[in-house]
């Protein structure tokens, strides 16, 4: 293809933070698609949490991972999709007037650093689907998961807003169906697939972030998926780990198993959950499992 | 909202959409023509009495300055940008809103919250302090481990962005919340 498989990766905080079962099954899965991953230097928090507070200070978080990776001449690769939103459009409104990039980089000269706007940021999926390409996924699949029927979480990082982001169409998502379509298992249609997790306002008002949570679970349990499959470390915690605070908060029970997208893949290239960071997640998949088990 | 409560003259700004505007990413402010299709389409508008970001373009348009910038409601946007992406007028309602909340955080008020990530980052460089059960268990899992952030080269960078008061307030104290659980 032309197009090099090795990227930084870069973590920002909450897949270190508490969802190491995305980090372990990512690395996984790109290892066995020839994708060499290579540690950043350094970085910090790609700022999209601390944006309310001060925009300047999310330019200049950024832009500071962005001169770190710079110095090594290779792109980025990353599993959330808000580092790689905020990562691309600081890299862009900077690229698009001199004086704010002169000015960030004039807060980045005091450790000696420089914004030269010269490398590619993508989230996973875009690696996925544009550089490794659908053919090579399905190419490593060794157990096609056709018993299964799914649905798609993509989360509004990963498209919106969409003049900024430039992949993926926000209002009809399909880059995660496609990659769910390659494993075998069927990508379900469901009232609400585009609706955000509330995850950035948990911290301000957990009652609404938890009624966006309540109304996702109760939508694709209703559609029968065998589980939610998401591409962020943020929308997962809130389906996943925060599920038994909503069906506290609303006396009900949900029983939706969430899995990271490369926990599904991983499976479908016959790797083990052990393997996979499946012990990691609060809603255990035994029925998903075992439905996979029996139809081998 | 409340509702038909009136509003001396004396407590509107006139000049407050300009100076709004003036804001990195405020200047969409006056393009609104208050259809509500962001307010409508708004996720957290569905669950929420009082988010609605129709009222708060249109109450910078009429310059009610002190009331949207002590307001509740302005920290629940969630930043999903469904707005941004479907206003007809291409106002990018988000980045406004931001820019509302940037200025509140330029007087030095913000919800606690973003006073502990702040505080973290400053400290660590990631917006949690990730724990030592964590960096163990990345050992465990087999996953290299996080490289060290260069804090004094971070915070050099920080300097002289309007929110000096505040940095120094969380430098000086410790904090933590579990935002998630």
């Amino acid at each position: 293809m032309g197009v090099s498989q090795r990227y930084l990766i870069y973590l920002g905080c909450v897949i270190p933070y508490r969802v190491s079962s995305y980090e372990v099954s990512a690395r996984r899965v790109l290892n066995k698609l020839d994708v060499e991953l290579v540690e950043m230097p350094e970085f910090n928090c790609c700022g999209l949490p601390l944006e309310p507070l001060s925009h300047k200070l999310t330019l200049i978080l950024s832009a500071r991972n962005l001169a770190i990776a710079e110095q090594t001449g290779l792109n980025i690769l990353t599993l959330c999709p808000g580092c790689a939103g905020t990562l691309k459009k600081t890299s862009r409104e900077l690229k698009e007037s001199r004086a704010l990039m002169e000015e960030v980089n004039k807060h980045l000269g005091e450790s000696g650093l420089e914004f030269k706007g010269n490398l590619e940021v993508k989230h996973v999926s875009q690696v996925l689907i544009e550089d490794v390409g659908l053919d090579k996924i399905k190419k490593s699949i060794v157990r096609p998961l056709r018993s299964l029927r799914v649905a798609e979480h993509s989360g509004c990082h990963l498209s919106r807003p969409k003049k900024h982001i430039g992949f993926e169409d926000p209002e009809n998502p399909q880059a995660l169906k496609m990659l769910i379509g390659v494993t075998g298992a069927k990508a379900i249609e469901y009232v609400g697939e585009t609706e955000c997790c509330g995850s950035t306002i948990a911290a301000i008002d957990d009652k609404v972030s938890l009624s966006l949570v309540r109304e996702k679970l109760l939508h694709v349990r209703e559609a029968g998926a065998d589980a939610l499959i998401t591409i962020c470390p943020a929308c997962h915690i809130m389906y996943d780990v925060n599920q038994s605070r909503a069906e506290k908060m609303f006396g009900e029970k949900y029983n939706v198993p969430v899995l990271h997208y490369t926990q599904l893949l991983g499976l479908a290239m016959g790797m083990q959950p052990e393997e996979l960071g499946f012990e990691e997640l609060r809603v255990k998949p035994i029925k998903l499992l075992e439905k996979i088990q029996s139809s081998r | 909202m409340s509702k038909g409560e009136g509003v001396k003259p004396s407590r509107i700004d006139p000049k407050f959409r300009y100076e709004v505007a003036k804001m990195l990413g405020g200047r969409d402010v006056l393009q609104c023509f208050q259809c509500g299709t962001c307010t409508s389409d708004c996720p957290v508008s569905r669950f929420s009495e009082k988010y609605r970001p129709r009222y708060i373009i249109r109450m910078v348009q009429l310059g009610l300055k002190e009331r949207v910038l002590n307001s509740d409601f302005l920290w629940l946007c969630a930043s999903c940008f469904t707005c941004t992406d479907r206003c007809p007028q291409g106002v990018e309602v988000a980045n406004v809103i931001r820019t509302l909340k940037n200025m509140t955080a330029m007087e030095g008020r913000i919800p606690e919250v973003f006073k502990v990530i702040l505080g973290n980052l400053v400290k660590t460089g990631y917006i949690y302090r990730i724990p030592d059960s964590r960096i163990k268990r990345r050992e465990e899992l087999g996953l290299p481990p996080l490289s060290k952030v260069n804090i004094e080269g971070l915070n050099k960078s920080l300097q002289n962005i309007g929110i000096g008061e505040i940095l120094k307030e969380v430098l000086q104290k410790g904090g933590e919340v579990d935002m998630w659980v």
